[in-house]
């Protein structure tokens, strides 16, 4: 971080193609009070330079290897200006929900440019109002409206593990994280259990229990346990606590 | 369903046409056979009518034997064994049908006046069974003109669906608002790589506007504006995109439908290149045999990728085409292995349209 008078705008550019960058760069060039701190070509690179180096700006393309830019964006959490920058314009109002600073559709104009570059100086500034989102519903707004996820992507550090949906066995909430089960691996994320639930596919994972969602195809038998509560059996051998109403839902579900 | 029987017009109409036969019935009955005319009149009307009702059953063996994919010893066992049992099944009828009629006081004696008509009867039978054979063979064959027109009807309607869809979909504009972008960033740091890449651009898109009209172009031209795509697409991708092509000098004459290829290479570099870190190579190739011109087009993929949005769309576009134009002459298939995706198409080389 540079201390020369005043605090330069630390910027990230995130895009696949080299080109969009340069434009990026040019444009940004015109600025003395922005600074580039890193330029990365994919989501996980993005990630990774992103929770190292923690910039105040990111310009962020939606369509990227390995992750897009809202999984991205989900992944490093809201508290910094986003401003998507893009060919497409259909994701212009899930970028709003995720509070993103700006939209640039390309090809990207100076003028334009600016005009994104003003708004994210008063939203660091604290002049625009920045409501950033907590991490929980980030996740939640940062997926695509009326679609299952088929993957969760979840960071470990500065690195990115993808879960498919397929290989999650059961996710567990831990205060305000959840632990993704997966292949005998425990992955945290920050998330509400009730976010994630919505996000998944209902007819495939069941919320047996205040704290557990349970893949419905790792489930091998239900088993009473004491008086009024009962007990799930997974193929691993895992056994997980069902509430009474999770247990009426099970068993509708194990019933059809 | 039996065409006769699922309509009350067609079964009554039939019944009609066994009017003139229940009237020779009756002759055959009263002048050789030696009953009286009202006794031949009665039981040849009312054998007449059961029997209408045994012969429509010739449907089903006339079904199971098409005329055109039988052999002779089939045919002539299926038929005779059917007018066998038909007509034998007719003469009990006649049997029952006499006994009864000789309770009544008009017809006292009848049942052993008719037995003596039975060889008589029974040949009529067979004869009456293999004329509802013959029928139902033109029946049969007038169903399946009308379905084959229906469904020419229905293909060509869905040609033209096709075709529109596909030349609406011809330039994907991201593909366009992604070169401009690109073209922008050029001209600042490489004037002559921008001027470059408008003409490429303007070329691409200027091959994609005559096509319209056409119905068919040589692979050669389809190619050439393939190539056109690929190096605006190179220019935005760099070194992550990479072509190798293998397509047989022979093949290069034969017609396809225009923007055959370019949909697929598009998706190529879609959902395969684009989503790839360090790219990757997109393999065509294309062999002319017997008339056929095969095209197989390659592609690494990442299976983890984030899901795209019209994934697919330039895929089920060309399939429907295919199916739309050749039918069963032209195959689509679409697998993936070790991470690559391929679309193997055939399609008859000379560009002709399916044979109805």
């Amino acid at each position: 971080m540079t201390h020369e008078g005043r605090k330069k705008i630390r910027a990230m550019l995130v895009d696949d193609e080299d080109l969009a960058r340069q434009v990026l760069r040019e444009f940004i060039s015109a600025h003395a009070e922005v600074e580039i701190v890193a330029e990365c070509a994919n989501g996980f690179e993005a990630v990774k330079f992103a929770t190292e180096l923690e910039p105040d700006l990111l310009f962020l393309d939606i369509q990227m290897p390995k992750l897009d830019g809202f999984e991205v964006l989900e992944l490093i959490g809201a508290n910094r200006a986003v401003v998507f920058v893009t060919a497409y314009d259909t994701f212009a109002i899930r970028a709003f929900e995720v509070h993103a600073v700006d939209y640039l559709l390309k090809p990207i104009s100076a003028d334009r440019f600016d005009a994104a570059l003003e708004r994210a100086k008063e939203r660091l500034s604290g002049k625009l109002p920045s409501v950033p989102l907590p991490a929980n519903d980030l996740a939640a707004a940062a997926r695509p409206p009326s679609q299952y996820l088929d993957r969760i992507p979840v960071r470990n550090g500065t690195s990115v593990f993808i879960i498919p949906v397929g290989k999650l066995d059961y996710a567990e909430a831990q205060d305000d994280y959840v632990a993704l089960v997966s292949e005998g691996r425990k992955h945290l994320k920050q998330q509400t259990i009730s976010s994630l639930e919505s996000a998944l596919d209902p007819s495939r994972f069941l919320r047996i229990h205040r704290s557990y969602i349970v893949n419905l195809e790792r489930v091998v038998k239900i088993e009473p346990y004491g008086k009024d509560s009962h007990i799930a059996v997974l193929t691993a051998g895992t056994r997980l606590p069902v509430s009474r109403s999770g247990h009426a839902r099970l068993r509708a579900f194990l019933d059809r | 369903m039996h065409p006769i029987l699922s309509q009350l017009r067609r079964l009554l109409l039939y019944l009609l046409g066994w009017i003139p036969l229940a009237g020779m019935l009756t002759y055959l009955l009263a002048v050789p056979g030696g009953l009286s005319w009202v006794e031949a009149s009665s039981v040849a009307f009312i054998l007449c009518l059961l029997y209408a009702f045994v012969c429509l059953a010739a449907w089903y063996p006339c079904l199971a034997t098409p005329l055109d994919r039988s052999s002779l010893p089939r045919f002539l066992f299926t038929h005779v064994a059917g007018a066998l049992v038909a007509s034998a099944l007719w003469l009990l009828a006649a049997r029952v049908l006499g006994r009864m009629l000789a309770g009544l006081d008009d017809f006292h004696g009848i049942d052993a006046r008719l037995s003596k008509d039975f060889p008589l009867l029974f040949g009529t039978g067979v004869l009456l069974y293999l004329l509802a054979v013959g029928f139902h063979y033109v029946l049969l064959a007038v169903e399946a003109s009308r379905e084959a027109e229906a469904r020419v009807m229905k293909a060509s309607v869905l040609a033209r669906d096709a075709e529109l869809r596909a030349l609406k979909a011809q330039v994907n504009p991201h593909f366009l608002f992604n070169s401009l972008n690109s073209i922008s960033a050029l001209t600042a740091s490489d004037a002559a790589k921008a001027r470059e890449m408008c003409i490429l651009l303007g070329d691409f898109l200027r091959r994609t506007l005559g096509l319209g009209e056409k119905q068919s172009i040589p692979l050669e031209e389809e190619m050439s504006l393939v190539h056109a795509f690929l190096a605006v697409e190179k220019i935005r991708y760099g070194a992550r995109l990479q072509m190798e092509e293998s397509v047989e000098e022979e093949a290069l004459t034969a017609q396809v439908p225009p923007l055959l290829l370019q949909p697929l290479v598009e998706n190529a570099v879609g959902h395969g290149i684009a989503n790839l870190v360090e790219g990757g190579w997109i393999r065509l190739e294309a062999k002319q045999t017997n008339g056929y011109l095969s095209i197989a087009i390659e592609n690494p993929f990442d299976p983890q990728a984030p899901q795209r949005r019209r994934n697919g769309v330039g895929l089920a576009n060309v399939r429907q085409r295919l199916e739309a134009r050749y039918g069963s002459n032209a195959t689509f298939a679409a697998t993936t292995e070790d991470g690559r995706f391929r679309v193997a198409l055939t399609l008859p080389a000379g560009g002709k349209e399916r044979i109805s």
